[in-house]
């Protein structure tokens, strides 16, 4: 019994420890928000990205190691409407860590504070994997990066108020320099207004919105359902009555039905890092949006 | 302040629209003015107030979305926003778009399942000779049945408790509650208690649902060992440690009952269980857990049924302490991670279980007791690879070794072939969506002393309502 007190007692002190080191420490579900959570806390904290640009967010093992991560992390940060429902509820839950359930301080959700687009109207499984809250990739208008980023800051500052001012700091510093950026790329970016393209998976809405390209056909015959060949023909078909410009799909699609629709229709496929860390461009927030743009304007010549 | 608004108009556009008014008595008119006036001075308040509220209820809006500051809403707004209704949008879609959807009810998940199965040999005959079984044994019924569809109801209870029941069909048509536990949401240092039945963290499988499995059936050393799965009516506690690699260590006890405990005594637990996990990744594209587990199991006058020399059935039973160590590891590989398209998943468990006790052979019938002492073992290993996104295959093998039983002068009496059962099982699964699959399982099956059956099964899963999370 005295051993196992003393056990009790050493282990207590050991999370003592942990709890009075500096660092805030953030798991980020997407490497977007994990870039983002950089720029606003510099080294005052430090991100565990748990996807790659690599890899579908919709499909991820809940790997130990995430269950780790999620332990021993202060801030939870992902992009919600549901994008992670395949994964994240089993992680939070086997982490057993209280800081990061749904509805505390510790759990933020991104896509809660942007306007959802394509929030379908009716919910029935019959039209493939939607999300009840709307389209989840809000990560593809700078525009949304900038309404995150500000109560992402003021939730940084919640969790570590001994820091309060760097985040707020260092947040009108980016939105700064964000919007000076989102001022570039409009300019840009303005010969993709009204293009006509085809999209892989609905992925880009956002993007679209933004930078007012036109989405004419989809790869996928439903969200989240591989193209079929019956489905790429008709998309085929349907080309003839209304042209695209280009295709469009994220670094993570398996790049097979694109490339059959591209031979035919010798449209270029234009693969967008979609996140940062999607291709070797991507480094940062920024250069994900310069590299974005620049692909898009290639794809247009 | 609707309604008065229309009629306050009207009135003013009568002033000034009837020169007729205007002649006539000036005391009227000056009246009229200052009516017109007082209401005007009135409607101008009601504005007033009417902004006032608007504003409030703007704030309030913001700070639900933003607790921390209302004043940053305006620095939340768009840097540059050219074009936009959707930037300006920020604070209203905040808190309202936050949850999930479901309201205050339960998530449910219903998995419909359905399984076509033809044994060569007759199934009810089944039996794995030199262990002394109980549960959930053999193949399953020849044709069809709806065996391991399930209705799994769950949500979080409140700030401290997770809760969720699921009640499955078996192959023989019968309707069982799988589980049925609360979980606490809010201890600290990475704890988390699980009361209730609950199917036990032990060894790899143990904890998942059938719908979850990659092939249709449990392995034999799950089926021999633990009855199928070892569940239990009690408590269970789990902890992740604070390390950077995954390390989980937890126990739990449960109540007599279930195999491999025995229905006796129900003052004392039946089993007690230990179990520690650890896992990490390899690169981007591998990722890992093993485990140790431990199960104690008091049985008390724990049936099983044997046959004679002549090939009759025998009823007997044990009372005794089952000890069963377990030994787990999973390896999953995909490129970069991504498993939508290819990926291989290899998995392999080791049991192994001394029992000590008593045996009373025949027990309605000739009723000879005398000690009982086993040592045996088994283990299977699997490999799963995904193709096609759509597409997978799978092979597994088991293997069983009766080991040495010694059941003193009852040793001649028992059926103890030497022999090592064994099985081979190659599948193939569609998966149109995340939601559906069919399966073709053939096996051969040579569990039983002397005889290969061949089985084929054909099932579909299919699954329905709320969008469950898998565990890895």
């Amino acid at each position: 019994m005295k051993k196992i007190l003393q056990l009790a007692a050493a282990w207590l002190l050991v999370l003592g420890a942990q709890s009075a080191q500096a660092d805030l420490k953030v798991l980020a579900c997407e490497p977007e928000w994990g870039a983002l959570v950089k720029e606003l806390a510099g080294d005052k904290a430090s991100v565990y990205v748990a996807t790659t640009g690599l890899q579908d967010p919709h499909h991820i093992e809940a790997r130990p190691s995430l269950v780790a991560a999620a332990r021993n992390t202060q801030l939870l940060v992902c992009t919600g409407a549901e994008l992670e429902i395949g994964w994240l509820p089993v992680l939070i839950r086997q982490s057993g860590n209280t800081a990061i359930q749904p509805g505390r301080p510790g759990n933020f959700e991104a896509a809660a504070f942007v306007r959802k687009l394509e929030v379908p109207a009716r919910l029935d499984r019959g039209d493939g994997d939607v999300h009840a809250a709307g389209n989840p990739h809000i990560q593809t208008d700078p525009r949304n990066i900038a309404l995150v980023a500000e109560p992402l800051a003021r939730r940084l500052a919640e969790l570590d108020p001994a820091n309060a001012s760097v985040y707020q700091a260092r947040s009108a510093d980016f939105l700064a320099r964000w919007k000076a950026a989102i001022q570039r790329w409009d300019k840009e970016a303005a010969p993709l207004r009204g293009v006509p393209v085809v999209v892989q998976h609905k992925a880009f809405p956002y993007l679209q919105q933004w930078l007012g390209m036109v989405e004419v056909a989809v790869l996928e015959p439903k969200p989240g359902v591989e193209p079929t060949s019956a489905h790429l023909s008709a998309v085929l078909a349907g080309l003839q009555a209304k042209p695209a410009k280009m295709i469009l799909r994220a670094a993570y699609n398996d790049g097979r039905g694109a490339e059959w629709l591209a031979d035919r229709t010798k449209l270029p496929v234009v693969v967008l890092p979609f996140t940062v860390g999607g291709n070797e461009q991507a480094k940062d927030l920024f250069s994900l949006f310069d590299d974005t743009v620049q692909r898009l304007l290639k794809g247009l010549r | 302040m609707n309604r008065s608004i229309p009629f306050s108009a009207t009135l003013l556009a009568l002033a000034m629209a009837s020169p007729s008014l205007w002649a006539a008595d000036s005391a009227q008119l000056q009246q009229l003015q200052q009516e017109i006036a007082a209401m005007r001075k009135d409607y101008e308040t009601q504005l007033k107030a009417l902004e006032a509220r608007l504003k409030q209820a703007e704030a309030s809006l913001a700070s639900q979305a933003a607790p921390a500051s209302q004043t940053a809403v305006a620095q939340a707004a768009p840097p540059a926003a050219p074009t936009d209704a959707l930037a300006t949008s920020t604070s209203s879609s905040g808190a309202a778009s936050r949850t999930t959807g479901k309201g205050f009810n339960p998530d449910i998940a219903l998995v419909l399942s359905g399984t076509y199965s033809s044994f060569s040999k007759d199934p009810t005959q089944y039996r794995i000779p030199g262990f002394l079984t109980g549960g959930e044994i053999g193949p399953g019924v020849q044709g069809f049945s709806l065996g391991e569809s399930e209705l799994t109801f769950s949500a979080t209870v409140d700030p401290w408790f997770y809760g969720s029941m699921s009640v499955a069909l078996a192959a023989d048509n019968s309707a069982s509650v799988e589980e049925a536990f609360i979980q606490t949401t809010s201890l600290p240092a990475g704890i988390g208690l699980k009361a209730g039945r609950f199917l036990a963290s032990v060894g790899y499988q143990n904890d998942k649902h059938a719908h979850t499995w990659d092939f249709i059936n449990a392995p034999l050393a799950y089926q021999v060992f633990l009855g199928g799965a070892l569940a239990q009516d009690g408590l269970q506690l789990k902890a992740v440690l604070p390390t950077d690699q995954f390390i989980e260590l937890g126990g739990g006890i449960g109540a007599a009952g279930e195999y491999p405990s025995g229905t006796g005594n129900r003052k004392k637990p039946g089993t007690g269980t230990l179990f520690a996990h650890t896992g990490g990744d390899v690169g981007a594209s591998n990722s890992w857990r093993a485990g140790a587990s431990m199960v104690w199991a008091k049985a008390y006058d724990r049936p099983f049924e044997d046959i004679d020399s002549a090939g009759n059935p025998v009823n007997s039973v044990f009372t005794g302490n089952s000890r069963l160590a377990i030994l787990d590891g999973v390896w999953k590989w995909s490129p970069n991670g991504n498993s939508t398209r290819t990926s291989l998943t290899l998995q392999g468990e080791y049991f192994r279980r001394i029992e000590s006790g008593s045996l009373v052979y025949d027990e309605s019938g000739q009723a000879l007791a005398d000690s009982f002492r086993s040592a045996q073992s088994g283990w299977y290993a699997q490999a799963v690879y995904k193709f096609l996104p759509d597409w997978r295959v799978g092979l597994r093998y088991d293997r069983l070794d009766i080991g040495n039983v010694n059941a003193s002068s009852n040793t001649a009496n028992l059926y103890l072939p030497a022999y090592s059962p064994n099985r081979t099982t190659l599948m193939v699964d569609w998966s149109p969506s995340e939601f559906s699959r069919v399966r073709l399982q053939l096996a051969q099956d040579r569990a039983r002393y002397g005889l290969t059956d061949n089985q084929i099964m054909i099932q579909y899963q299919m699954s329905l309502g709320s969008h469950g999370a898998h565990s890895f």
